[in-house]
């Protein structure tokens, strides 16, 4: 019972800080480094959660943002027609939101966790029975099928996109939220990792084999690591949609997963702490680079603009190229960053390098 | 009763019977042979007990029990495990890490008791690693434990192979080939081990090895596999002097 007093202590005194850093953040910052701090979060969570899938237990999906998306539309169908027919439209942010909002978009939240969770299943369920590359065949046809689905749905908005959302995320409650579900996705996934299960999808990556002959029910552990990173794309994608008060089909394209795929593989696939640091720096030096735009002389600002944005899948790409030549294993590998990591004497080079 | 049996198993694949009308049976405590030239079909015998191939015709028993064609996992969970001709060890995972993925399947929390580091989870891992640990100090593995097991050398490796075979706590220890590679000493050390393991993990051991100086050391009893078939059973001496396996396999006598 202590380890949950504890533990009640500790979530109590995260709430505090989060509402802390918000106001902070809300008072002190430009607007425009409170969205990135909100955008940096967001890629915390989407790195994180599909580094279970990729990095953890070594399989290859493709098909992030599909979660992603799920959960984004699903979410706001809670907020939006749900709660709407229930308890009426959502006051402006001028009128102010009562509190019982928040409440039924924590809710919404999870149920659009859930939404992705179960499509994760649906879909692992027949391709992680099967070896090699399936997966990221089917995940990347996935993201399409979930792309075109929602453009045929009038009801959602269509091809333009399901708008007019509640912003429950904005300056004021983004950090909170955002970072709640960061903190979250890292702690979850960091235990798993730290337990027998952890272990099971290490060994999975690591060799099928010998992993089911230790015991290992290697399809239902690779089932279970789809879902888990499955559900926290979703809820991603449920504060996304409450963010920019629109998503649109396109969240799901396969295009935007290579960015996720990208950073875990840029921070070390197997590496939490490496998929953080990899999601700050690549949500944040486009955000530096616009920066630097800004500053051009005003005739060459949108021509600037215009290359940055054509070349950003150029620049991903050989960003990637390069760190396959240079350092296939990424940032951090499969170790993680710790205070005790860095505080701790390198050892002398003739000894063997220990593992994790 | 016979811990492990073997009833007529056969396995196709196409054309080609690799393991045909196999009898086969380890009692208790028994340390039995598994020998025969290469391309014989001894490790595909092992992959029929192990639940890698269902057999296509015959039955095995482990304990009584009817156990072709259930999955690998489940046939681990029954209480057989294994290790492998060519090395199959969780490379990049620290030494420790591979012995604990070999209790896995003896612990009892849930992925979501997992998720919140619940008592029960944390009670679990505390007796995965202590239970881990003391197979590492049998196996004299202990001062390695955080070296990544692919860089432990050849005959370690081998040694952790068995260690993380036993953290599932079998009854019966399949070994494929584990003197392959080792030097004389080596030799003597590994079939002490065998020895020991058995009395001490109370296993009954089936093992696959072309060394003819480990397998009459330290099998009771000896099959002889050629071309999918058993030509004969009988103790080292036996075999020693049976022209049928003289000719398809000692090539004279040893």
């Amino acid at each position: 019972m202590v380890v949950w007093l504890k533990r009640g202590l500790g979530l109590a005194l995260l709430l505090l800080a989060l509402w802390g850093m918000d106001t902070a953040a809300t008072n002190y910052l430009e607007p425009t480094y409170y969205t990135l701090l909100v955008n940096i979060g967001r890629f915390v969570i989407l790195a994180v959660s599909l580094n279970l899938i990729n990095g953890i237990t070594g399989q290859f999906s493709l098909g992030h943002m599909a979660f992603f998306a799920l959960g984004g539309y699903a979410a706001a169908v809670v907020t939006k027609m749900v709660g709407h027919r229930l308890f009426g439209p959502v006051p402006s942010v001028s009128e102010g939101i009562p509190a019982f909002w928040y409440a039924w978009f924590a809710g919404s939240l999870l149920f659009g966790g859930l939404v992705a969770a179960v499509v994760g299943l649906a879909v692992g369920l027949p391709t992680l029975r099967l070896r090699g590359d399936y997966l990221a065949i089917v995940t990347l046809g996935m993201g399409e099928i979930v792309n075109i689905v929602i453009q045929n749905q009038e009801w959602i908005g269509g091809a333009l996109g399901f708008a007019d959302l509640p912003l429950f995320v904005r300056p004021g409650t983004g950090i909170f939220w955002i970072y709640l579900v960061a903190v979250a996705t890292v702690l979850a996934i960091r235990n798993i990792t730290q337990t027998t299960h952890g272990r099971a999808l290490m060994a999975i990556r690591e060799d099928e084999v010998a992993a089911q002959a230790m015991g290992v029910n290697v399809v239902r552990y690779k089932v279970l690591a789809f879902m888990v990173g499955a559900f926290f794309a979703g809820i991603a994608g449920g504060l996304y949609a409450h963010q920019q008060g629109i998503i649109t089909p396109r969240d799901a394209s396969f295009v935007r997963s290579i960015e996720i795929v990208v950073m875990v593989a840029l921070g070390g696939s197997g590496s939490i702490t490496g998929s953080i640091l990899a999601a700050a720096i690549l949500t944040a030096l486009p955000e530096f680079l616009r920066e630097a735009v800004g500053r051009l002389p005003y005739e060459q600002q949108e021509g600037a603009r215009q290359l940055i944005e054509q070349l950003q899948m150029v620049i991903y790409a050989l960003l990637l190229i390069v760190l396959m030549l240079v350092r296939p294993q990424g940032l951090l590998g499969a170790r993680e960053l710790s205070l005790r990591n860095l505080l701790r004497r390198r050892k002398p080079r003739s000894a063997p390098e220990p593992s994790g | 009763m016979a811990h492990l049996e073997l009833d007529k198993a056969t396995i196709r694949f196409g054309g080609l019977t690799a393991v045909s009308e196999v009898d086969l049976e380890v009692r208790p405590g028994e340390l039995v042979g598994l020998i025969g030239p290469n391309g014989a079909g001894k490790t595909t015998v092992f992959n029929l007990i192990t639940g890698v191939y269902a057999p296509s015709a015959g039955e095995i028993r482990f304990e009584g029990r009817p156990i072709q064609g259930l999955p690998p996992h489940r046939i681990a969970a029954l209480g057989i495990a294994r290790t492998f001709q060519n090395i199959h060890l969780f490379q990049s995972l620290s030494v420790l890490d591979n012995v604990r993925v070999g209790r896995h399947v003896r612990a009892r929390s849930s992925l979501l008791q997992g998720l919140f580091l619940t008592r029960g989870s944390l009670g679990d891992e505390a007796e995965i690693e202590a239970a881990s640990r003391r197979l590492l100090n049998v196996f004299a593995l202990e001062d390695e434990w955080n070296w990544r097991a692919g860089s432990l050398p050849y005959g370690d490796q081998r040694r952790l192979e068995i260690a993380r075979a036993l953290a599932t706590e079998p009854r019966l220890l399949l070994l494929d080939e584990p003197a392959a590679g080792t030097n004389p000493q080596e030799k003597d050390a590994l079939m002490q081990l065998i020895r020991r393991v058995r009395t001490e993990f109370g296993v009954s051991v089936l093992l696959i090895e072309h060394d003819m100086q480990v397998v009459m050391g330290i099998c009771e009893r000896i099959y002889v596999l050629d071309y999918g078939k058993v030509i004969a059973v009988g103790r080292p001496e036996e075999i020693r002097n049976d022209p049928r396996v003289i000719e398809a396999y000692l090539g004279e006598a040893v």
